[in-house]
Formats: structure tokens, sequence, C-alpha cells
């Protein structure tokens, strides 16, 4: 495991991609199987331990610490599992019986390991009377800065040697995955107390899934690849059929064995993806080269049907990023009754018609499927790609050509659940210009409310894996925009901790008092980094009142923040104070210019409401 | 120390006094402990009849080679700083952050290693655990630095050999040591190094996020300021029995106090709290 910390700690300081690339494979090289192949499996995030919940974390550290202390912790750091691996109190058992010859004092929630006893000895008992001043040369502290306190050292010593040596990586990812959710707590502040502070913070990252240290599951594949001189992209290839500790994957690459096959009749196969068009890009693309679809708001899916050994039809639902989502949808298995593979976009269809987002998330996430969930939200599946049929892979050709692919795939399914994303027939992208405008007189018809812009496809281009340049473009509907007024602020998390990077923005209605900001929405992206430094900054000199982590920040007609905000869509919302709740709110411009009594008007938000029918709450 | 970092006008008028030198205000005794922060940093002690304040100012209960050792001064209301006032900032042991250092210039010797460091207190302080760790080479000091550092040295602080970085030839820099004020460490005054790596001494640096934002390869958990562990035992050995904080997180230390029976309350000073989070460096670090 300490290995392992300290590949991560250092991968989370290092700016450069080879770097990166550099250190991985000197770890990949280094460690022996199969720890490093749980390394891999973490950092490509094909672990996960079901158990192992932010929220049991919490438990963990607010039943060993001051529940408010760790609150004000958390907000300051941003990043839950450091917050925990910094705070956490280790609990020292046997020493101050064995050392000191009596029981060891309870713990104290807020110190390092050791602390009490010390304090229990600390000059707070002498006399003030006697001695006026006191020097001080030891730190009185545990973990802290530690050098001063004399007992420390031994009794130290004395811990490593009688405590149990902290866990292996593959330890921990062999337990976890056996360990019951009972016994799942005290196993990890076992851990918890054996590692150091690095090792806490790696344990954290690993059991709750969330490494968010800048590396790729793609760029974990290449390091891995690079230890035995492989192209990543054969990799890429075989990896849905490979699982973790990869022992076949290493020993091909260390040229000990054959090349592993991927067996699964259902692998994932990773998405290609579309860049954002802009403006500038038309003059050098030629519309002839290209197909058109309309953008569909909904879910991105991969819906994979093979045989298995025994000559039965299996079938799974991915997520765009390989996540199996096959649970959340028993509805639209049985169509998927042909060995092939679709990427599509899933929707909720009534009598026909595609639904808005709003209505679809109902279906989302759902661990429990009830009958008439799946009867009020009938779930669709609406094709765009095919990349294999049967036993062919698909993926090399034109997209024209496995077009032609789907289009005969869909028809032979012959299935309600599924049809075909219909192309958007333009000769200039004057008309395609107004095909987006208007989807419902371009052909969308019914469905236009669902539609959020168009796709460009090359009709030569491959299906590759990621965001290749100049193949997909996706041109979203412009946004709507309102001018709102900053309310509260809130500290971001991760990369943006310590900055005030979440604001609360209100428009203005005519309430009991007068004239009032009401609270619309939150934001907490859209800025560039010197936008964030002066709202921050803004933020720090005009706060009036701080709710724990909350600041109020002036808003007056006359006194305060415009903001102007980007949104995809309104609903009603009996949530919201407001009454209305919006889809992708962001920050799309920062209007200094602009005095508060200018912000726009609630009536704005309610006349957009009334006017997109599609709105609706679900 | 004054005078060189705000000039000749610094106070309309001055008066010396020694740590353990007691002066009278009518029937008030004051009195200037050691504080442990940088050189010449004290606490006061405040007592009038039977009631004593200590203001501790910022102080550290770690040891540091440049100045006298912090004193526990026991009191009824002890008014306490909190930059570090949160449990998640133990410091660990300095010595253990230069030997990192010194580690990761070993591995690079081909680099420069730059520390940014505030230059009143923590660059001596860097310097002084270099040499206790055996480092005899030469030191290189950013321009802003000088001045405070040669102070220290009139002031009977080994440093070892010093040198300005300025005039230095590029490639003579790789494998060498140069300390700067934090902000010369993110600007185009690096290009005069090979290949930079870019270290930070500073008790923000405990918090990953921190590290990252400012781009610090080489985080140095070196602090001036008491860490958690620091703040609450010294509250403890003090004996107060009210506590004022101030200057840093004050929530979590007042309600820590409270936990423990000790009446706490926050002082919110104006241009204190919040904006240190930055360690802003004064204008006249900027230049040069």
């Amino acid at each position: 495991m300490n290995r392992f910390a300290e590949l991560l700690d250092r991968l989370a300081y290092e700016p450069g991609r080879n770097n990166k690339l550099r250190l991985l494979t000197a770890y990949f090289r280094e460690t022996d199987d199969p720890d490093r192949g749980y390394a891999l499996a973490a950092l490509t995030g094909a672990l996960s331990f079901k158990h192992a919940k932010a929220g049991l974390i919490r438990d963990l550290i607010t039943d060993r610490a001051d529940p408010v202390l760790f609150g004000l912790s958390y907000d300051y750091v941003g990043d839950l599992s450091e917050t925990v691996a910094l705070m956490w109190p280790k609990r020292a058992v046997s020493r101050d019986e064995s050392l000191l010859g009596h029981p060891s004092p309870q713990p104290s929630p807020t110190r390092g390991e050791g602390a009490e006893q010390i304090s229990a000895r600390s000059p707070r008992k002498i006399s003030k009377a006697t001695i006026t001043a006191l020097s001080v040369p030891t730190p009185l502290a545990g973990e802290g800065q530690g050098e001063g306190y004399r007992g420390l050292d031994a009794s130290d010593d004395h811990r490593r040697h009688n405590n149990p040596p902290p866990p292996t990586l593959s330890e921990v990812v062999t337990t976890l995955r056996t360990l019951g959710k009972t016994e799942l707590p005290k196993q990890l502040a076992r851990w918890l107390d054996e590692l150091d502070e690095t090792g806490r913070w790696a344990l954290l990252k690993l059991v709750t899934g969330a490494m968010r240290i800048g590396i790729s599951a793609r760029l974990a594949k290449t390091a891995a690849a690079n230890l035995g001189g492989k192209d990543a992209h054969d990799v890429e290839l075989m990896w849905p059929g490979l699982s973790p500790p990869y022992l076949d994957l290493f020993a091909w690459l260390e040229g000990r064995s054959e090349k592993p096959v991927n067996r699964d009749p259902t692998p994932f196969r990773p998405v290609m993806l579309a860049h954002a068009i802009e403006d500038a890009d038309f003059a050098n693309l030629d519309p002839a080269d290209f197909i058109a679809e309309w953008k569909w708001d909904g879910i991105r899916v991969q819906a994979v049907s093979g045989r298995d050994e025994h000559g039965h039809i299996q079938a799974r639902l991915y997520s765009r990023t390989g996540e199996d989502i096959t649970g959340s949808f028993p509805d639209l298995v049985p169509s998927l009754h042909l060995p092939g593979t679709i990427d599509g976009e899933l929707l909720v269809l009534r009598e026909g018609r595609v639904q808005t987002f709003n209505v679809l998330q109902q279906r989302l996430n759902r661990k429990v499927v009830s009958p008439k969930l799946i009867k009020e939200y009938p779930i669709h599946l609406r094709a765009y790609d095919l990349l294999s049929d049967g036993e062919n892979d698909l993926r090399e050709l034109p997209f024209i050509e496995r077009r032609a692919r789907l289009e005969a795939f869909v028809k032979k399914l012959d299935d309600a659940r599924i049809d075909l994303s219909p192309t958007v027939t333009f000769d200039s992208w004057d008309a395609l210009t107004a095909a987006r405008a208007d989807p419902a007189s371009a052909g969308a018809g019914e469905d236009a409310d669902a539609v959020e812009g168009v796709m460009l496809k090359r009709r030569d281009a491959a299906y590759l894996p990621g965001r290749p340049k100049g193949q997909w473009w996706k041109w979203k509907r412009d946004p709507h925009l309102i001018d709102a007024v900053l309310m509260y602020a809130q500290r971001g998390h991760g990369k943006r901790s310590s900055y005030y990077s979440d604001y609360t923005f209100g428009v203005w209605t005519s309430g009991e008092d007068g004239e009032q900001l009401v609270p619309v929405g939150k934001a907490y992206f859209g800025f560039t980094d010197e936008e964030l430094l002066q709202i921050d900054r803004f933020v720090r000199r005009n706060t009036t009142e701080k709710f724990g982590p909350v600041r109020h920040v002036v808003h007056e007609p006359d006194q305060g923040l415009v903001l102007e905000v980007a949104f995809e869509g309104l609903a009603r919302s009996p949530r919201h104070k407001s009454g209305v709740a919006m889809r992708f709110p962001r920050i799309s411009r920062l209007r200094w210019d602009k005095p508060p009594r200018e912000a726009d008007r609630l009536e704005t938000l309610e006349r957009m409401l009334k006017s997109d029918a599609s709105i609706t709450a679900p | 120390m004054m005078r060189l970092r705000y000039g000749d006008n610094f106070a309309a008028s001055t008066q010396a006094i020694a740590y353990g030198e007691e002066l009278r205000l009518g029937d008030v005794k004051i009195k200037f402990h050691p504080a442990g922060h940088v050189l010449g940093s004290a606490q006061i002690a405040v007592t009038c009849k039977d009631t004593c304040i200590v203001a501790s100012g910022d102080y550290k209960d770690a040891s540091d080679p440049t100045c006298a050792p912090f004193e526990v001064v026991p009191c009824d209301v002890f008014i306490t700083e909190a930059t570090f006032g949160l449990p998640v900032f133990r410091h660990g042991n300095a010595a253990d952050e230069v030997k990192k250092l010194l580690a990761s210039v070993a591995l690079f010797p081909e680099r420069a290693h730059l520390v940014g460091a505030y230059s009143l207190g923590k660059a001596q302080r860097v310097i002084a655990l270099l040499r206790e760790a055996g480092y005899d080479a030469p030191i290189y000091l950013h321009g802003a630095m000088e001045a405070i550092t040669h102070y220290y040295q009139s002031r009977g602080v080994a440093l070892g050999e010093l040198r300005p970085a300025k005039g230095m030839k590029k490639a003579d820099l790789a494998g060498t040591i140069t300390l700067a004020p934090p902000s010369a460490t993110s600007d185009i005054w690096t290009r005069r190094f090979p290949d930079p790596v870019t270290a930070f001494a500073s008790g923000w640096m405990r918090v990953r996020a921190r590290a990252r934002q400012r781009g610090i390869e080489l985080p140095l958990v070196i602090s001036d300021h008491a860490d958690w562990d620091g703040l609450t035992a010294t509250i403890e050995a003090t004996g107060a029995g009210e506590i004022w904080v101030t200057h840093g997180q004050e929530d979590a230390l007042v309600h820590w106090c409270k936990t423990k029976g000790l009446a706490a309350r926050p002082l919110d000073l104006v241009g204190y709290g919040d904006e240190d989070e930055h360690e802003a460096p004064p204008a006249n670090e900027a230049e040069a």
C-alpha cells in the first residue's frame, strides 16, 4: 500500500504527461504481481467496492472525531479522503498500558495519537503562583510537530514494533471484496490506524473510487503498454476481456506469454466523442463531406448483444464511460435480440413522442426498477451507429457504410423500442443553420423539444475511441441567457478548494417587502481562472454575513455583482422558492458594468416557461 | 527588523525591550515573552491586579534554530492566533521535510531547486535546517531575501555561506538550492535557472489542493505557526479559562475550546483572517 500511496502522491503533484507516464511505467516495472495489477485496476476505475461509500467514511471520522471540527475541516480542504487522512486521530492501543502501566486514557477526538496522554502530564497542572513562565521545548503534540516531547520517541518506536505492518494493496483489495458490510467500518479503521497520512489518503481514494489525481484510464493503460513497448491501442482493444489483477496482460507485456484474447461476448467498446464546433470552423469544412443528425437530449449508451459459450444471447447496456447500466433498464434487454453493438441515445417515449430530459431523469440511477416506473416511463433506444454486426467489427469502416449496416440491422431487429435516428438533409451551412434553429419544421416534428442541437459526422470517419480531431462535431442549440445577481458564495471542492467558486444567484421579484431578490440557481463553472480570482476577491471583500461555510454576499439595487448566466432549460420546481429550476446553469460573463437593479426579473423566467411548452415538471 | 521591512519611519517613537523585562504603566505590568515565531517575536503579557492577559501574536511551539523557543505563559485570558486552527493541520517534523528537499536535489543534480519561503523567518529557518541536516554547499538567495537574512547573521544566527543568485551563470545553478519569496517562484525571474524544481515551504502545503493551485512540485510542510495540536496543547498549558481567537480559522478553535469547558470567542479583527490564507507577501517582496 505504501508504494502505491507514494505513487499516487507523486502523480498528484506532477503536471507533465510524460513525467506521469515515466512514474507509472517505473511503478509497473518495480512492483510485483498482483499489486501492480490492482494498481492498474484502481487507476482505470476497474475496481469498485459497493459498500465503501462516502457516507461510511463520514461515519468513521465523526465516530472518531468531533463532527463540527470535521465539518469545518472538510469545508476547508474540499476533499473527503484528504480531510479524513489528515485529521484521523490514531488510536494508540497497547502502548499506554505496556509503557506506563496504567489504563489508557480515552483518545481525544481532536488530537493526534498520544496527545491525551501527554496533556495529562502537561504543565497545565503546574500552579501559576509558583512559576510565572515555563519554557516548553516540547510541542506537546502527538503526530504533530513532534520534536520535543521526550517520552514520545521511545513509545513511537515501541508502537512500530508492536503494531501490524501496513497492509499491501492486494490485501486491501482482496479483503474489501470479501468483507461484509458490517465488518467494513472496523477493518477500515484498523487500516487507517496502521497507515501514515499519505497511506490513509491513498486508501480512502482507493476504496471510495474517487481518485481524481489527473490520471485518465487511457494514460494508465498507455503506461502499462510502455512497459512492453506495445501500442496503447492494442491494450485498449483487449481491455474488455481482461480483469484485475491482469496477470495475463503483464505476462504478455513482459514477453512471458501470448497476447490475451478477449472472450467476453458483450464487451464495451470505447466510445467516439465529438468536438464542439465554433463559428470559425465552418469556413474550413465542406458540407458535402458531412452527414447531420439531431442531437438528442437523452443519455448516450452502447447496447451490446453477443452469444456466450452456450450460444445464448447476452445483452448489456453501457454508459459512455463503460459503466454497466443494464440493471436499470431490464425492459430494453429483450429488444436486443440480435448480436451486434449499437451506439445510440436512451430516451423515454410516450405515444411515439420523445419526452424531455426531465422526464428521462426519473429512470436514471435507479437501483430498483418497479413495473410502475417501466410502464410510466417507457424506455427507448434511438440508434445512430453500429460498431459490430454479428461477429464483424465495423469500426474501421467509414461512417456512411456503418450507417447503411445500421439501417439494415434496425430493420431486421424490427422492434418498437429501437429505431433509427434520422438524418437531417442540408446542402449548405445556411440550410443547416435554419434546421438547427427550427428542428420542428426540419424533420424533427413533434420530437423537436427533445432536440438540443445537431451532430455533424464525416461520411468517411472510422469509429475511433476518444475525441479525434475533425471527425465528429456537435453544434448545440444556443443557451438561454439571463442577468442575475450574486447572492451567496461557497468554497469549491477539488482543484478549487479555498476559492469561493459556488455561486447562488437570484433575480428580482415583487415580494411582501417590496422589490427583492429570489434565488433561482447555483453555478460553479463557466468562468475563467482569472474571473474566478476576481469573484473570489469580490466575495471576500463584500461578505455581509457568514452562515457556516456559506457567505452572504452584498446584493442591493446599487451594490453587488451581476452575473450573466447561461442555461439549457427551465423546469417548474416546487422545491425552489422561486418555483423554477435551471438545467446546466453556468456563468457566461461577469457584468461589472451593470448595477444589480438592472438584472432580470422572475417574470422573464416565467415567460420562458410558458413559451416553451416542452418544459413541464415530470 | 521593522526598520528593514518598513523603512526608517515605521513608527513615531520606539522603545526597545528585552524578553522578561517588566514595564509598568500605572497598575498595569507588561512583559514580553518569546513566541518562537521568528527572530524577536514576542507574546505580550499584561497583568493588572489578579488578572493576566496574554496576547500570543504569531507563535509556534516547534523548535527553530533561528529564534528563542516559545514559552508557555500561564494566564487567565489567552489571545491566541489560529492560522492553522483546523485539525487537518498537523505539520510533522520540519527536519523530515528538509530531507525530502535534499533527496530531490540528489535525484535531480542537473536541475536547480527553487524554494519559495517568506523572506522574514521562514527563509532563515530553512537555511538553518539545511545546515543542521549537513548540507554545506553555498545557498543562493533572491535579492529580496538578502537584507533580512544578513540581519539574522549579524544577530549571531549561523547560516553558512550565502550567495546572491543574481549574476550567476545558468549552468552553474544546476544542483543548487535557491531561496526566493513565494511570488518569485512563478515569475519570469525563474528563467535564469536550469529546469527548476519548484518547492514551497509553508504550513499550507499540508493540503494538496493548495500545492497544486500554486503549481508546486515539491511541497514542504514547514510552518512558523503552531499546528492544530500545538494550538490546542498550548491553550491547555496556559491554564487560561477564557480564550480569544483571532487571525485565521477561528471557528474550529473556538468550538474546540467550548468542548473543553473554556469560555471562548472569535476576535474579528479588521484586516486579518481570511485574506491571510494567501500569505500575500508585502509589496517590497514583489520587486527584484
